[in-house]
């Protein structure tokens, strides 16, 4: 072939494009499956990814709290919304978002520890958090345990667990350490984008349940659950 | 129009070569799903301002070749390629399901080339940028590629090839 030959200019490569064209193009009227869609049609969720993405490629929490920031982030109360100030949210909630918004489209690699291991994942999770932690039974509102992962805080070792119902949404339990025995706030709730979050700290635990596939008073119920479970 | 919504855009051209690359649907849209996947998780990498369209294709290639060291290659033809038998067909769309056939058994690099040319209507140079291969490649490698189809669809009867002025 001629090196300065446009390929447009050869009749035999225009005639094999026309047939692949014919062959394939069809392909372009189909309707795109909704798995393919998924994750690129909820914008917030799309722009924690990225966030996300960039943040655990630069292996450091700088510039996203910055970012969160300008996303904006609404907190309320069980009771009703804008009833906390966003300086409230604790920066614990901020990347349990993060984690449920990375981690929750998974396919392959949910969780580093199956639920088929659970003894064995909450046994290391509480050694490596230094504090005996439980993986809640969500069975009774429709939630089965996926398994979970250890990822790294802002202070320390954080556990991540992971449910899905039997139409695979999605809600991811963080749970973090504090030193002091002393903090304890109410059930509260923020959100960013799609990531709904209640979250508590109950003495040297603080709990972020998360999900963007759920509403928010399915979510409440679930929180409620676990709550009276790890508080019983 | 935020990133979202263009690559959202570009889902069913991501499909079309896909489905002329890997075959059947199920596939493609597994191959489609990773390249999101995986864009979505390297988007920090995507300079603003380039062709969006080529990004993507570039990272559907680099899933692809991985899916493909990962598992044994399907049977493609070396240059010593045996004659392909020929059944008698009537209609073109019997000549289109054996371009798709000859086309599976190119090899990969090969098949590549020749879709983000002919299909894609990519220049030689984004074909090369978009594979990472020196435009000399491309060239070549489309050669051999036309060369191969030709081979292998030339047992059509006449007036079979209708559509296909490509095979002489």
């Amino acid at each position: 072939m001629d090196k300065d030959n446009a390929p447009q200019e050869d009749a035999e490569l225009k005639a094999l494009s026309q047939a692949l064209h014919q062959l394939y193009d069809p392909v372009l009227e189909e309707p795109v499956p909704e798995r393919l869609r998924a994750r690129l049609v909820q914008p917030g969720r799309w722009r924690l990814a990225a966030l996300a993405a960039g943040w655990i490629a630069l292996g450091l929490g700088v510039g996203i709290v910055a970012g969160w920031q300008l996303h904006g982030w609404r907190a309320m109360t069980q009771n009703g919304p804008n009833a906390s100030s966003q300086a409230e949210v604790p920066g614990f909630v901020k990347r349990a978002a993060v984690a449920h918004a990375v981690y929750s489209p998974e396919v392959r690699h949910p969780v580093e520890v199956g639920a088929d291991q659970e003894e064995h994942l909450v046994a290391w999770l509480s050694k490596r958090l230094g504090s005996p932690l439980r993986a809640p039974k969500l069975e009774d509102v429709g939630y089965h345990l996926v398994g979970g992962r250890l990822l790294p805080g802002e202070s320390g070792p954080v556990a991540h667990f992971m449910y899905q119902s039997k139409q695979g949404t999605r809600i991811t339990l963080y749970v973090r350490t504090y030193p002091a025995g002393n903090n304890e706030t109410a059930f509260r709730y923020a959100a960013e984008g799609n990531v709904k979050v209640f979250y508590w700290i109950d003495r040297k635990l603080g709990y972020a349940l998360s999900s963007a596939d759920v509403g928010t008073d399915d979510l409440l119920k679930v929180a409620n659950t676990v709550y009276q479970q790890l508080n019983p | 129009m935020n990133d979202a919504d263009s690559i959202v855009e570009l889902i069913p051209r991501l499909r079309r070569y896909a489905r002329a690359l890997a075959g059947d649907r199920g596939a493609a849209d597994d191959l489609v799903q990773d390249t999101l996947e995986r864009a979505l998780s390297k988007f920090h990498l995507y300079r603003r301002g380039t062709d969006l369209r080529a990004w993507l294709f570039t990272v559907m290639h680099n899933v692809y070749v991985n899916q493909l060291r990962a598992s044994r290659p399907a049977a493609t033809l070396d240059d010593d390629m045996p004659e392909l038998a020929q059944p008698a067909r009537e209609t073109d769309a019997l000549v289109l399901r054996d371009l798709d056939a000859a086309i599976r058994r190119l090899p990969p690099d090969q098949r590549e080339v020749l879709l983000l040319v002919a299909l894609e209507e990519m220049s030689y140079d984004e074909a090369a940028g978009t594979l990472g291969i020196p435009i000399g490649t491309v060239m070549s490698r489309l050669a051999r590629a036309r060369e191969k189809l030709r081979a292998m669809l030339s047992g059509l009867p006449p007036g079979g090839g209708k559509q296909l002025k490509v095979v002489k």
